[in-house]
């Protein structure tokens, strides 16, 4: 299986020999940077465009069928529209904090965006305290979200802001359990190290009826952590016309948007990492014939196979359920998950003591 | 009939009674309550049912009618009036607290003639702003434009309102504070996504619970009822259609009910027969908008689309019949504008197992989905004493547990041919509403189902002038529509257009339970309970 730190390597070297250090990493960041938000912008639009087509199907239609074949330079279209589009200034807002919100949205869901493993060395940082590091970073969302709706002066947006803290919070704690379910097991932090030990066996597979809990969990926390449906109560349409957002117009509008779906890609992309393996092959133990072919298929597109699968699970669930009350949602955490995860992560503790695990 | 007669008389001596097509009764403003009461209150008579209350200028007097009926027995009917000779500062006791449908119309009444309601809690205007000068529906009013120019320019809503009480000194006025000073006032609406037109609720929040909800209509008061006091008898039925656009052809059967009642025409049997099936259709495509609706409001928005790719069958069968999908124009007076279209009984006849299979499709995808169950059931519990107090009919009625089925009760057109259930439950609750659409969509097949093979030979409309007078008197129709009961009310002076025309539109009963029934819920719930209630709002600004 090819190992893209090969490349990467080789690059850093080359510039090496021409270059002192400190031009060396200046560059290499600027490289990095440019390429990662390019990334960043490039999976929005594709998802943008997946999304809208699988609803459409969902629901008897065809979706974006004029610009393009088959619609797909739609996502393109919206873009260039997005940023063309007149922002709007607001009377009676908090100026700074008004035009700072977004940032925070944009910044807290692009730096879990860097942490994530493609492909077999395809990483930007890999910390040794990589699950910590993803879930501290992605909890900075919810200040952007609270500060939107605290400085549009708009009741709908404050309202929806505070149904975010609310949710956002609570749901935190369970995707944080879940993913330390995982941590126990691997006794790692560091997600390289983590992708490494399922090179035999996924974790979903490793941690028996735990781990399974702990993905189901998972996936439902960190669906609630996207705000969308049925979790989608801070910019419930029907009832707050867009909650936090309903002031924002633009680009700033268009912000929220790109964070909304780089989320969804970055749960599924953690799930995949923590549970699915990440950018490993499908590997059966004594199957080696079967174990070649599959490492044949190169990793990145492992890594998006599964992280897709996942994503259509999470749109499958947006477009069939009713959107949930907030007591209901709380409920949901503070009486079933939290106390569910608790105890999984007890088992799960016994388990690896015991050495019940494959 | 004479123990309500002689029920009358031992109240009130000098009450005028008259046996009309219905049983009228004519009393002074001060015999008002006293009668009111009596009626109310007694156990056998029961009049607990205010259908309509309507404002009329007879000229010289201003005076209000009382269209009464009993829960016990819809069809049974008494008409109460009263009027008032003063015109600078006309004043009648306020029924509001005896029937709670009084609270939202006595307010009409007070907008369109200028009749203060002594006692009533809220007597602000209910359709016009504050500032309108004049009366509109009185004879004398002046419709110039000089007299209430456009305006341009925004002003504050009042957060109060008034109260006219009266004392040992005459008349006094009291204000009335609307919410406390502390609240947190919401205003969703008038433009909303689910308000589902220009409706604007302020609604008083303790965090996400509703303490209060003041419903403000008339953003899109297109005043009909003046409109049609011009208008011939063939011309102001396209008024009807407008109404409630989603059962635009119930309606429109009514005011033809009506006026053909009063003008003796006999309508031929095939136009029964088309007009039922007609009507049966637009109810199954107003309940299938409803259910998406309510469902996208929950947001469910592949059952909205799932709704309205079903309704749209159905808009197909009109437009190749009628050449209208949302609007049809098909009923005049006498019959049917055409006869049906020669593929008409085939495309229904397929659209029936279509539409039953469908039904089950919905109940997989949303009836049993556990989120849906719990956000209905218990939420936004209507009672059945409220449900008749404020007049709430149809489906919503009826999930109440209120026997108010006109086609039933009082059965009109082809009804009295077709054996149907009348869906009743008992909860009162969201989910009781949205159980009772779906399954009167299958009722309504089953009497399509009925009548589709025996449409009788004949002409479809009988031949009537071209201009129709009626004869000197006041005249009713009740149908059943798809919000519940629509009414008609004409007073006729023998002219060629009506002295007065009233239509009572059920969505504002529907609306004026509002403040009732969410308090103490979520704003979810607000969502929800406004969904399965279903209220069209042209229907309310007439």
């Amino acid at each position: 299986m090819f190992d893209f730190s090969i490349v990467t390597t080789w690059i850093d070297q080359f510039l090496r020999t021409y270059l002192p250090e400190f031009w060396v990493l200046a560059i290499e960041f600027i490289v990095v940077g440019v390429i990662m938000l390019a990334l960043y912008a490039v999976i929005a639009l594709v998802l943008i465009y997946f999304e809208r087509k699988i609803c459409a199907f969902f629901q008897c239609r065809l979706g974006p069928n004029r610009v393009g074949p088959y619609g797909i330079f739609q996502s393109i279209a919206d873009m260039v529209k997005m940023l063309i589009k007149e922002i709007i200034p607001i009377r009676h807002t908090d100026k700074l904090l008004f035009y700072l919100a977004p940032f925070f949205v944009v910044v807290a869901s692009f730096l879990t965006f860097g942490a994530i493993p493609f492909g077999r060395g395809l990483q930007v940082f890999d910390f040794n305290i990589g699950v910590f590091y993803l879930l501290a970073v992605s909890s900075l969302g919810v200040i952007g979200i609270l500060l939107a709706g605290w400085s549009s002066n708009n009741k709908y947006a404050m309202i929806g802001a505070m149904r975010s803290g609310a949710q956002l919070i609570s749901y935190e704690l369970s995707a944080g359990l879940s993913m330390l379910t995982i941590v126990v097991l691997s006794g790692s932090m560091q997600l390289s190290t983590i992708i490494e030990n399922q090179k035999d066996c996924w974790y979903l597979f490793q941690g028996h009826i735990p781990a399974v809990i702990a993905f189901i969990i998972y996936l439902i926390a960190g669906h609630a952590e996207t705000n969308r449906g049925p979790f989608d109560l801070p910019e419930a349409e029907s009832e707050l016309t867009a909650g936090y957002h309903t002031e924002y117009s633009g680009l700033q509008f268009g912000m929220f948007y790109l964070a909304e779906y780089l989320n969804m890609f970055i749960i599924a992309s953690i799930a995949t990492t923590m549970f699915l393996g990440g950018w490993m092959p499908f590997h059966i133990t004594g199957f080696d014939a079967f174990n070649q072919i599959m490492d044949y298929i190169p990793s990145v597109i492992w890594f998006f196979i599964k992280t897709f699968v996942l994503m259509f699970l999470s749109l499958w669930v947006r477009w069939t359920f009713p959107r949930l009350r907030i007591d209901q949602l709380l409920h949901l955490e503070w009486k079933y998950l939290l106390p569910i995860n608790m105890v999984n992560i007890l088992i799960m503790v016994v388990l690896v003591l015991l050495g019940w695990s494959f | 009939m004479e123990a309500i007669k002689q029920l009358i008389l031992a109240t009130v001596p000098d009450a005028l009674i008259e046996e009309k097509i219905q049983l009228t009764v004519t009393v002074s403003p001060e015999a008002l309550r006293p009668v009111a009461l009596a009626l109310r209150n007694d156990e056998s008579a029961c009049f607990d049912y205010l259908i309509q209350l309507t404002g009329v200028d007879y000229g010289e007097a201003l005076g209000v009618v009382y269209l009464l009926s009993t829960s016990l027995d819809l069809s049974r009917c008494l008409v109460l009036k009263t009027a008032t000779t003063d015109r600078e500062q006309p004043t009648l006791p306020t029924v509001s607290d005896i029937w709670g449908t009084a609270i939202l119309n006595e307010r009409e009444v007070y907008d369109f003639f200028g009749i203060r309601f002594i006692g009533h809690p809220d007597m602000r205007h209910l359709f016009l702003t504050e500032r309108w000068k004049g009366y509109p529906l009185r004879k004398d009013y002046d419709a110039s434009r000089e007299q209430n120019p456009v305006n341009l320019t925004s002003y504050d809503m009042p957060d109060t309102s008034v109260k006219w009480v009266s004392g040992k000194n005459g008349i006094k006025l009291e204000k009335v504070q609307l919410f406390e000073d502390d609240d947190y006032v919401l205003n969703i609406g008038p433009q909303h996504p689910a308000t589902h037109g220009v409706l604007h609720f302020r609604t008083a929040l303790d965090g996400e619970i509703i303490k209060k909800i003041d419903v403000n209509c008339g953003y899109i008061h297109r005043g009909i009822e003046k409109l049609c006091e011009g208008l011939t008898y063939p011309q102001m039925l396209h008024f009807t259609d407008r109404l409630d656009y989603l059962s635009s052809h119930i309606n429109r059967h009514a005011l033809c009910l009506c006026v053909e009642k009063a003008a003796g025409i006999e309508v031929p049997r095939r136009a029964e027969y088309i007009r039922t099936i007609m009507d049966e259709l637009t109810r199954i495509t107003s309940h299938l908008l409803s259910w998406a609706c309510m469902c996208m409001d929950m947001g469910a928005l592949t059952a909205f689309i799932y709704g309205m790719r079903d309704r749209e069958k159905i808009l197909d069968i009109f437009e190749q019949t009628t050449g209208g999908r949302l609007i049809q124009n098909y009923n005049v007076i006498g019959g049917v504008m055409a006869d049906i279209h020669p593929d008409f009984v085939k495309k229904v006849k397929e659209f029936i197992p279509y539409m039953h299979k469908s039904l089950r499709e919905y109940h997989q995808l949303y009836t049993g989905n556990v989120i849906a169950r719990d956000r209905m059931i218990g939420v936004g519990v209507l009672e059945k004493e409220t449900a008749v107090s404020y007049a709430v009919s149809g489906p919503v009625g009826r999930a109440s547990g209120f026997h108010c089925d006109l086609r039933n009760i009082a059965p009109y057109a082809a009804y009295d041919q077709v054996i149907f259930k009348e869906i009743i439950r008992t909860e009162g609750d969201s989910m009781a509403r949205y159980l009772n659409r779906l399954d009167e969509i299958e009722q309504s097949l089953s009497i399509i189902d009925q009548l589709i093979d025996t449409i009788p030979a004949g002409p479809c409309c009988a031949k009537t002038k071209p201009i129709i007078r009626l004869p000197e008197g006041e005249y009713f129709q009740r149908v059943e529509a798809a919000r519940g009961e629509f009414g008609v009310y004409i007073l006729s002076k023998g002219e060629k257009s009506p002295w007065r025309l009233k239509f009572r539109s059920p969505s504002m009963a529907l609306v004026s339970i509002m403040d009732t029934v969410c308090h103490g819920a979520k704003i979810a719930d607000l969502i929800t309970i406004g969904g399965s209630m279903d209220y069209v709002i042209p229907d309310i600004d007439r």
